[in-house]
């Protein structure tokens, strides 16, 4: 200890204290500091970068996605403008079917009115023909009762007959 | 057959210590009574004190010295200048003017004052004493030691790593004004830069505040690792081997701590909430204790007790090739000396960054206890 002492040189501590202490200073202001400043621009520029780089990256996905998504889109709206148009197809043909079908049913209902209407004329004439005839009939025979029994009948008996060939 | 001695020793020293070693060039001027020894290192005594003088500081910049064919010692290296504060007041000289003397035989004039040298410190003798009188104990019984701002070799180490940092990150902060990524040199230091940053000071202090602290971190950090490197090579300097080095760093940290420490830190330090009163004085002192005085003192003691071990460590091994001379041949005693003070450079390599890493860690750590939230503490 006493050896320790003794080789402590107080002169050369004071020295060093001196130097040491403008080295520190010298070394802060002309080295440490700008080279700290710079690492730190420089480690903060790397990591922009990398941050810049997984930005782009993102983006790149992104813009992927949306090109799938957008595909995908417009696949579903052919998908669907198709199905429109077979529906509308669809949809015509049983319009027109259905028209059709109307068309001819009014027809088939139309027909038959006039079937019917025909008929009844037919039948109106036939009755109006009767009665005539029935008159007709009814006058001979009116007329001709008051001579004999046996022409009456004769008469009426041809009457029918022509009736009937009618 | 002396210089052939002294080549071959220098060349193998040089060999080892190429990368990483301390310089062992031979010195002799360590001991007070080896002034007729011609300056060689070869007893265990010797090498012990040659090793001692080497952890030391020292006032000059010596490479190496040898012994020349007068039989004179040659000092290859240059004197630092020597700044003294004394009684008179400021005294400068070089340090060349004691003649690498480290005993207190030679005596420096200065303003009227005299000055000596004894064991890597400068004595100012008494009035009217002309020679260094020592006690028993080799203890100056007619001297004072005087304030020492010498321009010593660590404060050369420092200045020279304080420009090598200086130069080397204000290079690395310039060139990311032009590009996002250094190159060069600069590419092996920013990743250190963000070692300490991510490992140490942003886990230790805490996201939200460690910004503030990592300019002191960094600079502690590069500062110790590059002075235990320093040390690692041949020129032998030992900067953070100096207590007084490591005390002034770990002053720092505590100056830093206490400054920064929130009003959480203080109050669970001095008045400990949720123990009963009359413990709180207690542990207010150990509390106290432990961050003024333990936690300081163990950064201080960590850094210069692994860094001086080390190189006594290493200074011992590569005394081997001269300690084991006798036993073992000059073949064998180098072999091995070569051999184990590689391995052990090689670990004292990996301790040089450990220290530097483990000083800062703890720096940290001790900030970041100062300025984290108290609140959900318990």
């Amino acid at each position: 200890m006493e050896a320790l002492l003794n080789d402590f040189s107080p002169g050369l501590f004071i020295v060093q204290t001196i130097l040491l202490l403008a080295l520190i200073g010298l070394m802060v202001k002309f080295a440490w500091k700008p080279i700290l400043n710079s690492l730190n621009e420089r480690e903060s520029g790397i990591e922009d970068a990398l941050a810049a780089a997984e930005n782009a990256r993102k983006e790149m996905q992104n813009l992927q996605a949306d090109n799938a998504k957008l595909v995908k889109e417009a696949r579903a709206e052919r998908d669907a403008m198709m199905k429109e148009a077979r529906d509308i197809r669809d949809k015509m043909i049983a319009e027109a079917k259905e028209d059709a079908k109307e068309v001819t049913t009014k027809l088939i209902e139309n027909a038959q009115a006039s079937i019917v209407q025909e008929k009844q004329a037919a039948l109106a004439e036939i009755k109006k023909n009767v009665a005539e005839l029935s008159i007709g009939i009814a006058e001979s025979v009116i007329k001709k009762e008051l001579s004999n029994k046996k022409d009456q009948l004769k008469l009426v008996e041809g009457i029918l007959k022509d009736v009937t060939l009618n | 057959m002396k210089i052939a001695q002294k080549t071959i020793k220098f060349l193998l020293i040089a060999a080892i210590t190429l990368f990483t070693s301390v310089g062992f060039a031979s010195g002799s001027d360590k001991k007070h009574d080896n002034q007729n020894d011609g300056g060689r290192v070869n007893t265990k005594e010797e090498v012990e004190a040659y090793i001692k003088h080497h952890v030391k500081d020292s006032h000059d910049f010596s490479l190496y010295s040898y012994t020349g064919d007068d039989g004179k010692r040659h000092h290859v290296g240059f004197p630092l200048p020597v700044i003294l504060w004394t009684s008179e007041g400021l005294v400068t000289f070089m340090s060349s003017e004691f003649h690498h003397n480290d005993d207190g035989h030679v005596i420096v004039e200065k303003k009227g004052l005299k000055f000596a040298k004894i064991h890597s410190k400068i004595y100012e003798l008494d009035k009217g004493a002309a020679t260094v009188s020592f006690d028993d104990t080799h203890h100056a019984t007619n001297a004072h030691k005087v304030l020492d701002f010498s321009i010593t070799k660590s404060v050369v180490g420092m200045l020279l790593v304080g420009l090598l940092l200086f130069f080397w990150f204000s290079r690395l902060a310039k060139q990311y004004k032009t590009k996002k990524i250094p190159t060069g040199f600069s590419r092996v230091l920013e990743p250190l830069v963000l070692y300490v940053r991510d490992e140490i000071a942003k886990p230790n202090i805490g996201a939200k505040h460690y910004r503030r602290f990592t300019g002191y971190l960094l600079t502690v950090f590069f500062f110790i690792w590059a002075l235990n490197l320093l040390g690692m090579m041949p020129f032998g300097f030992n900067v953070t081997g100096q207590i007084a080095v490591t005390a002034a760093l770990a002053i720092f940290t505590l100056v830093i701590y206490s400054v920064s420490g929130t009003k959480g830190y203080w109050m669970h330090m001095v008045w400990m909430p949720g123990v009963p009163v009359l413990i709180r004085p207690v542990l207010a002192i150990i509390e106290l204790a432990g961050a003024m005085l333990i936690k300081p003192f163990s950064l201080l003691v960590r850094l210069f007790a692994n860094i001086t071990a080390g190189h006594i460590v290493v200074m011992s091994l590569i005394a081997i090739m001269f300690t084991l001379k006798q036993s073992i041949g000059v073949a064998g005693a180098t072999f091995l000396s070569v051999v184990l003070s590689f391995l052990i450079i090689l670990i004292e390599v990996l301790v040089a960054f450990l220290q530097a890493y483990i000083f800062t860690m703890l720096s940290a750590l001790f900030i970041g206890m100062a300025v984290e939230d108290h609140d959900e503490h318990h």
